[in-house]
C-alpha cells in the first residue's frame, strides 16, 4: 500500500466546558494511536461554558481526516476546524525561559532577549526569567541561544491559533 | 410541570416517561434508593439477571429485536466493571443502551471507598457518551439526554453514573420534552447533490453491487423497505455484512449471501470485480475487506453512512453521502424514479451470468454424513424446521455463529442478534433472554457453541425466574471451534488449550436450571430433537453433538484478498494459504 507522507495540522476544537471533556479528547488520541504534538485548552466563552482546544497533530491525510471526524462525533464537541487548511491562520506560543548567569553571559542574554522581543518578568542578581511569544520556531531558536548562556528551564504553553480576517470559527 | 422528588424517583420517572417497560439489572449498595423506588411502582418491570454482563447483553437483544433503547441498572464498582464488556459490545455494534450505574456518595468519590471505581473513567472509551451527575438538578436533563444520545445518530451505549447522595437528594423533575441537547444534532438528510450524482453513477454501472450493513437495520424498518425497493428498481445483486442480515430477504434471487471472511464465493468475488459498489450502512471492517490494497480494486465506491468517521477510515471512497440510511435511500429512490435513468441492461445481464457461474460453485456445500452430525447440517435442519415460524435468532461467537450466518436465512430485519464487532463469547444466551421478554410469544433460539455458552450460562436462572421459553441450541464440537480452526491453519495443528475438557452434562445442567435438556448425537435424530425443542413450552438446552473436526468455509485467510478464498475441499494446503504477514493479523 502506498504510504502517504505525514503532515502537521493545527486543529481548533470548540467544546462544552464540562468535566471530563479533555479526558475524552486525549483518550481519543491515545486510544486510536494518533499523535499530539501540542495541546492547549482554556475556557473562552464563560457564559456559554465553551472551551477552545488547540491541538497540533501529525499524520497522513487520511489519518488527519479521521482525527477530525472522530473529534467531531464526540458529543460535547461543537466544532472542529482545521486551521492548516481553513485559510491563513496565525499561530503563537508563549514561553517562560529561566537563565542563570553572571557577568558577560548575563549581558549577552539580555541583549539577545531584546533582539527577540522577550521581556524580563523576573530577575535576581544571578538569574532572569524571560517571557517570549511567537511562532514555535522563534521560541525554539531563542531557547537554543540561551543554552550556552545558562539556560535552567523552559515552560511553554503550546500553540494557540486563530484565523486571519473578520470571520470566527 | 416541575415536580419535587428524590433523585432515585427521578430515575424511575424518567425511564417511565421514556417509555421503558423492561429494565435489566442487579441491585447493590450504591443503587438501593433506586431499587426502593422500583419497588413502589408498576410501570417499569425489573428483570433480575445473574451477572451484570448478562444485563447489558439482554438489553442489547431487547434493543436489536425491537428498535427501542435497552435499559440497564447496576451498582457501583464491580457492578459497573462487569457491565463493561456489554457496553463495549454495544458500542462496536451501534446498539442504543442507557446504563444507569450507582456510585459512592460524592464526598467519598476518589477516596477508594468500598465498591468505588472510576466508572466514567473506565467507561469513557466504551460508551458513546457518559455522565457523572453531581447535582440532583442536572439529573432529569442528563437522563433524558442519555436516551436522546443513545438513540440518535449512530446509536450506542450511554452511562449515567449517579452517586448515592444524589439519589437521596430532592430536586424538581421535568419531562423529556422540556429539554433539547445543546449541541448534538446528527445529520439525517444526505446532501441532495451527492444523491443526484449517485443516481448517475448507478445508471452508468456495468458490474454493480449493493454492500449493506447493520446501519440499515439500525435505521429502522423503513430503511429495509426502501433498500428492497431500490434493489428491485435496479436489478442489482446485493450482499450484506454479518450485522446487516435480514435487511434484504435471503430468499430473493438477487441476494448473494453474506460477504467477508466467511462469506460466499459469489458475494466476495462480486465485491472484488464490481465496477460500482453501493455501500449502505456498513463500515469496511477488516473482516469484510481482507487485504486492503487488493480490496475491490476497480470499483467506484458510494458510501452512505450516518457517521462521518466511518468515511475513508479503511477504504477511500469516491462518493461519500453522510446521512441516515432511510433518509438517503428515500431520496435515492425518489430521484431515481424522477430521473429517466436506466440501468445498462445488457451489461447487467452479462454480470449476472458471471455471478451465476460463481454461484454454481456451491461454496457452502459440505460433505454430509450418516454417522456423525455435521454442524452445518444441524443448523440447516434448524432453519428448515423453524422457517415458517415467528423466529428470532441470537448467537454466541465462533464457528457456529458463522455457520448460522451462512445457513440460517433471514427474511426480515431485527430477527438476527449477534455480536459482530466485539465478538463476545457469551452474548447469545443473555441476548435471547432480552429478545424473549420483548417477544413473549415468539420462538427465540440461541444458536450456541458449547464453549461460548458456558461464559454466561448462569442466565438460564434468569430465564427460569421469568418463565422464558428460550431455546439454547448448542452446536457441541467440544472445542473452541474457531480457535481450533485457526490453530489448524496457522499453527501446525497444535491445539493449545482449545479443547474443552470436562464439559458439563448439558442435559443435567438444563435440569438444574429448571429447564428441559435434550441430547442428540445422530444425524437421523436431529429433526426429532429440534421438533421436541420447539414443542417444549419451557426453556430448553439442546445438546447437539457434532463433528469436532469440521472447519468453517469458505474462508478468506487473514492477509489475503477476496479472490484468494479457501474452499472446503479445494485442496489448498493451509501452509500455502496464509503468508507470514497474514499470521500476524487476527
Amino acid at each position: 500500500m502506498k504510504t502517504e507522507p505525514n503532515e502537521q495540522h493545527t486543529l481548533s476544537v470548540l467544546v462544552d466546558n464540562e468535566p471530563g471533556v479533555l479526558a475524552r479528547v486525549i483518550g481519543l488520541f491515545s486510544g486510536r494511536g494518533y499523535n499530539i504534538e501540542s495541546l492547549t485548552v482554556s475556557e473562552t466563552e464563560h457564559e456559554k461554558h465553551l472551551s477552545r482546544i488547540t491541538i497540533v497533530t501529525r499524520g497522513t491525510p487520511m489519518v488527519i481526516e479521521q482525527i477530525k471526524n472522530q473529534l467531531d462525533r464526540l458529543v460535547p464537541v461543537h466544532r472542529v476546524v482545521d486551521m492548516t487548511v481553513a485559510g491563513p491562520a496565525i499561530e503563537r506560543e508563549l514561553a517562560m525561559v529561566k537563565v542563570r548567569g553572571k557577568g558577560e553571559q548575563r549581558v549577552e542574554a539580555l541583549r539577545l532577549a531584546d533582539a527577540f522581543r522577550a521581556r524580563v518578568i523576573d530577575a535576581s542578581t544571578e538569574s532572569f526569567v524571560f517571557e517570549i511569544t511567537g511562532g514555535s520556531a522563534k521560541i525554539d531558536q531563542f531557547v537554543v541561544l540561551m543554552l550556552p548562556l545558562g539556560l535552567v528551564e523552559v515552560s511553554r504553553t503550546g500553540i494557540v491559533a486563530i484565523a486571519r480576517g473578520p470571520e470566527g470559527m | 410541570m416541575a415536580r419535587e422528588m428524590t433523585g432515585a424517583a427521578m430515575v424511575i420517572q424518567a425511564l417511565a416517561d421514556q417509555g421503558v417497560q423492561h429494565l435489566f439489572g442487579y441491585p447493590g449498595g450504591a443503587v438501593l434508593p433506586i431499587y426502593d423506588e422500583l419497588f413502589k411502582q408498576e410501570k417499569v418491570r425489573h428483570i433480575l439477571v445473574r451477572h451484570e454482563q448478562g444485563a447489558v447483553h439482554a438489553a442489547e437483544g431487547y434493543a436489536r429485536s425491537t428498535g427501542k433503547v435497552g435499559c440497564v441498572l447496576v451498582t457501583s464498582g464491580p457492578g459497573a466493571t462487569n457491565a463493561v464488556t456489554g457496553l463495549t459490545d454495544a458500542l462496536m455494534d451501534s446498539i442504543p443502551i442507557v446504563c444507569v450505574t450507582g456510585q459512592v456518595p460524592t464526598h467519598l468519590i476518589g477516596n477508594d471507598a468500598f465498591q468505588e471505581c472510576d466508572t466514567v473513567g473506565i467507561t469513557r472509551p466504551c460508551t458513546k457518551h457518559n455522565y457523572l451527575v453531581k447535582n440532583v438538578d442536572d439529573l432529569p436533563r442528563v437522563l433524558h439526554e442519555a436516551f436522546y444520545v443513545a438513540a440518535s445518530g449512530r446509536p450506542g451505549p450511554v452511562v449515567v453514573d449517579i452517586p448515592k447522595d444524589i439519589q437521596f437528594a430532592k430536586g424538581s423533575y421535568s419531562k423529556p420534552n422540556e429539554f433539547q441537547h445543546k449541541g448534538y444534532r446528527p445529520k439525517l438528510k444526505g446532501d441532495l447533490d451527492k444523491v443526484r450524482t449517485a443516481v448517475d453513477v448507478i445508471a452508468g454501472a456495468k458490474r454493480p453491487l449493493f454492500y449493506t450493513g447493520g446501519g440499515v437495520i439500525n435505521s429502522g424498518r423503513a430503511a429495509s423497505q426502501l433498500l428492497r425497493e431500490l434493489v428491485k428498481l435496479t436489478g442489482f445483486p446485493i450482499t450484506s455484512t454479518l450485522m446487516g442480515l435480514g435487511a434484504f430477504p435471503a430468499s430473493d434471487p438477487q441476494w448473494l449471501g453474506m460477504l467477508g471472511m466467511h462469506g460466499t464465493v459469489e458475494a466476495n468475488l462480486s465485491m472484488h470485480d464490481c465496477d460500482v459498489m453501493i455501500c449502505v450502512g456498513a463500515r469496511f471492517d477488516d473482516r469484510i475487506t481482507g487485504r486492503l490494497d487488493a480490496f475491490s480494486p476497480g470499483s467506484k465506491k458510494i458510501h452512505i453512512d450516518i457517521d462521518p468517521s466511518s468515511i475513508n477510515k479503511n477504504v477511500k471512497v469516491d462518493l461519500p453521502i453522510i446521512g441516515d440510511c432511510a433518509h438517503v435511500l428515500e431520496d435515492l429512490v425518489r430521484l431515481w424514479r424522477a430521473s429517466s435513468a436506466q440501468v445498462d441492461k445488457k451489461a447487467l445481464a452479462e454480470w449476472w451470468r458471471q455471478i451465476d457461474k460463481w454461484r454454481g460453485q456451491k461454496c457452502l456445500a459440505y460433505r454430509g454424513s450418516n454417522d456423525i452430525i455435521k454442524p452445518q447440517y444441524a443448523i440447516q435442519r434448524l432453519y428448515e424446521l423453524t422457517r415458517d415460524r415467528d423466529v428470532y435468532i441470537t448467537t454466541e461467537v465462533g464457528q457456529h455463529q458463522m455457520w448460522a450466518a451462512q445457513f440460517f436465512r433471514f427474511e426480515e430485519p431485527n430477527r438476527w442478534m449477534t455480536s459482530g464487532g466485539l465478538g463476545t463469547m457469551g452474548y447469545g444466551l443473555p441476548a435471547s433472554v432480552g429478545v424473549q421478554l420483548a417477544h413473549p410469544d415468539s420462538l427465540v433460539i440461541d444458536i450456541a457453541g458449547e464453549s461460548s455458552v458456558l461464559m454466561t450460562m448462569q442466565e438460564m436462572s434468569t430465564a427460569a425466574q421469568y418463565r422464558l421459553p428460550i431455546k439454547i441450541f448448542v452446536v457441541n464440537n467440544q472445542y473452541m471451534g474457531m480457535v481450533r480452526q485457526w490453530q489448524e491453519l496457522l499453527h501446525g495443528g497444535r491445539y493449545a488449550e482449545s479443547y474443552m475438557h470436562s464439559l458439563p452434562d448439558f442435559v443435567k445442567l438444563a435440569e438444574a436450571y429448571h429447564a428441559v435438556g435434550i441430547r442428540c448425537d445422530k444425524p437421523a435424530d436431529v429433526d426429532d430433537a429440534i421438533r421436541e425443542m420447539i414443542d417444549t413450552p419451557k426453556a430448553v438446552i439442546l445438546d447437539c453433538i457434532v463433528d469436532p473436526d469440521e472447519n468453517c468455509f469458505p474462508m478468506i485467510p487473514s492477509g489475503r484478498a477476496h479472490n484468494e478464498m479457501l474452499l472446503g475441499d479445494a485442496g489448498v494446503s493451509p501452509e500455502d494459504a496464509i503468508t507470514e504477514e497474514g499470521k500476524v493479523m487476527v
